[in-house]
């Protein structure tokens, strides 16, 4: 079984994160880039499975690590290399900078089709990008089922499992393989890689791909190889958030309920 | 926090240190500067999530986190430069350093309890039997058990060569007899490698060809041994997270199969072993003295005296250079010296003891002036700066003590062995 982990290279959230104000886009000079926390929960889960199920002869799980992400972020595949998985495809193209959604998810499709995978597994959000629907339109275009948002995982051989949260209560869905999934953060905490597994990553096949050689995969989807000259989406304005100012505070001289319920409907918040 | 700059700092320097190794050690890998970051990185987060935020908790608990330690192993930390075979991680001295002033910078006493563990793993690994590696160090690279080092004793410190334990042989069996004293995780440790003395005569008087240093021999201990007892935790003045004992031993029998070397080997395996020890305890002190530098760097920003942040206080500016300048001059001179043991220089023990002497000297220095930049909250446990004075005071003297390692160097200026 192949299972392929979509990972992201991310600016550090411990760090300041600039948004360039000129073209839009995350400074990624401003701080230091690691892996998505949350991609690393799945990493770590799938990695789990795969040790889990060569133990038991269930089979071995080939653990793909992918990601489409400016070509100076390979240390965070290296990462993902160190902490256990066997190999990984980076999608980097300079024709990518900036890609919307969208033509993120097509481009993903291409380069997942073009890996064949029984199973696709995709944090539920970044905490860049924040969009959270990746997984949805990965699925759409590979005409793949989807279970998003999982809290628990369980692969078998030609399923997977899991529970998801919703309004209402808890929810237990089952997927044919082949699949996508999305997790969210209740997956286990990432191991640390060991120095082994480290100086190991270098030796593992880490296969850089660009966009023209995915143009076969990319026509089978029916979608164009190149967007540069037909963006569907542009950033228009780009400001900085203002800072915080201090807020205002009521001293309770029994008339402070009525005061609050007025700034509430000063604002419409009521 | 000055995190980010720092990764930046480590990083070039890995780079330059790496190209003035002359040579990497045989069976060891070679690391590019993108690899030591990595390596850095990753004991870093391990550092800042299991270290870090327990020291000051520990220190006041007088906790051994032997959990943690166990954790540590499985990410190869426990023999860090150790052949592969036996479950090592296969790295460079330089490697070692690099990670143990990242271990210090969460927790002195737990990062130097790691060292020394390394310490005892990797005698075992230079000096062992093919069999004895196999039987012994697949559990102690893992760190699901520890490992001590046993030489010092009552009557012997720095005068290493007047052990006074002896190992009598007795058909197949040595049997040994001694105290052994300031043993790090004794009492916990699982294995214990000692330093006694052999070649004794007949009437147990010493065989005058078997005088000093001559006459010792190392052997392997496991804590199950009947015969080895403990005393007493030893209250120290830092180091609180890890224990420190005496070592009895009364009439241990050890088979003949568990001696490290030939008779006589003792006292030069122990000292081969001292050389990494003095490295491990060197970047330590590194590590902890950058610890107290970044929270200094921290609280001159915030505080203010006389209506003006401590920071815009040129004194206060040409300590904190001071302090900057010690620690990049150690860390240049210990990154030397773990170049020549790497290459098997054979100057590599006097660079050692060099880089120890200058590197605790200026750690302690530079977490006293972080103390006194602090003022009275550097003397308040809650701000970790005093914890870290009490943990570097004592590596000015042990590992060999300071007054030594300027013999050692002393000796070598003047040309004598």
């Amino acid at each position: 079984m192949k299972i392929v982990v979509l990972v992201k290279p991310v600016p550090d959230t411990y760090g300041d994160r600039v948004l360039s104000l000129e073209t839009g886009l995350a400074d990624r000079a401003a701080s230091e880039t690691v892996l998505d926390e949350i991609t690393e929960r799945a990493l770590e889960a799938v990695i789990r499975h795969a040790e889990e199920s060569a133990k038991s002869g269930a089979g071995e799980v080939e653990v793909v690590a992918m990601t489409m992400a400016p070509a100076d972020s390979q240390s965070t595949l290296r990462k993902a290399l160190a902490m256990g998985a066997a190999s990984a495809v980076h999608i980097a193209d300079e024709r990518l900078a900036g890609a919307d959604l969208v033509r993120t998810a097509e481009v993903l499709a291409a380069a997942l089709r073009r890996a064949g995978a029984d199973l696709i597994v995709a944090g539920n959000g970044s905490t860049d990008g924040s969009g959270g629907v990746m997984p949805s339109m990965l699925a759409e275009l590979l005409e793949l089922p989807a279970a998003t948002r999982l809290e628990t995982i369980e692969i078998t051989a030609d399923a997977v499992r899991g529970t998801r949260e919703t309004d209402g209560g808890t929810m237990t869905v089952t997927a044919a393989l082949p699949a996508v999934v999305s997790v969210t953060e209740r997956m286990p905490d990432p191991r640390f890689p060991a120095l082994k597994g480290i100086m190991g990553a270098k030796k593992k096949p880490l296969e850089v791909v660009a966009l023209d050689d995915l143009s076969a995969e990319l026509e089978g989807l029916g979608v164009a190889l190149d967007e540069t000259a037909s963006a569907r989406s542009i950033m228009v304005a780009a400001t900085q958030r203002p800072a915080r100012e201090a807020g205002e505070i009521i001293t309770d001289d029994g008339t402070a309920g009525e005061r609050i319920a007025a700034f509430l409907a000063d604002r419409r918040l009521a | 926090m000055t995190m980010p700059s720092r990764t930046e700092m480590n990083r070039s320097e890995a780079g330059q240190a790496e190209a003035g190794a002359s040579q990497p050690s045989q069976g060891l890998s070679e690391t590019s500067a993108e690899e030591r970051a990595a390596l850095v990185e990753a004991v870093r987060d391990f550092a800042d999530a299991r270290l870090a935020p327990f020291a000051n908790q520990r220190d006041a608990d007088h906790e051994f986190p032997v959990e943690t330690l166990c954790e540590a192993g499985q990410l190869g930390l426990g023999a860090i430069c150790v052949r592969e075979d036996v479950g090592g991680s296969g790295l460079s001295r330089l490697d070692a350093i690099a990670i143990y002033e990242e271990l210090a910078r969460g927790d002195i006493a737990v990062a130097t309890y790691i060292s020394i563990h390394n310490m005892v793993v990797g005698m075992i690994d230079a000096e062992g039997t093919d069999e004895q590696r196999r039987r012994w160090l697949p559990q102690l690279t893992d760190m699901s058990e520890l490992a001590s080092y046993c030489l010092t004793e009552p009557g012997a410190g720095s005068d290493a060569a007047a052990v006074a334990t002896t190992a009598v042989r007795d058909g197949d069996d040595y049997v040994l007899t001694g105290t052994k004293q300031f043993i790090s995780g004794a009492g916990t440790s699982a294995v214990y490698v000692v330093m006694a003395r052999t070649g004794l005569t007949d009437d147990g008087g010493v065989d005058p060809a078997q005088r000093g240093s001559r006459g010792m021999t190392a052997f392997v201990v496991p804590a199950s041994a009947p015969g080895l007892s403990f005393g007493a935790e030893e209250q120290k003045m830092g180091w609180h997270a890890q224990p420190t004992r005496a070592v009895v031993l009364d009439g241990v029998r050890v088979p003949a199969s568990d001696r490290l070397g030939e008779e006589g080997e003792g006292f030069g395996i122990a000292m081969r072993g001292l050389n990494g020890g003095r490295l491990g305890i060197a970047a330590a002190s590194i590590g902890g003295a950058q610890f107290a530098l970044e929270r200094t760097v921290a609280y001159v920003k915030e505080r203010a005296t006389f209506g003006q942040p401590l920071a815009t206080r040129q004194h206060v500016q040409f300590e904190l250079a001071d302090m900057e300048t010690e620690l990049q001059a150690a860390r240049a001179l210990l990154e030397r010296a773990a170049a020549k043991l790497d290459a098997k220089a054979p100057d590599a023990p006097v660079a050692c003891a060099m880089a120890k002497r200058f590197a605790t000297d200026a750690g302690f220095r530079v977490a006293d002036q972080a103390l006194q930049l602090h003022g009275g909250y550097g003397y308040l446990h809650e701000y970790g700066i005093e914890r870290v004075v009490r943990d570097l005071r004592v590596h000015r003297i042990l590992e060999g003590s300071n007054e030594m390692m300027r013999m050692i160097v002393g000796r070598a200026v003047l040309g004598e062995r």
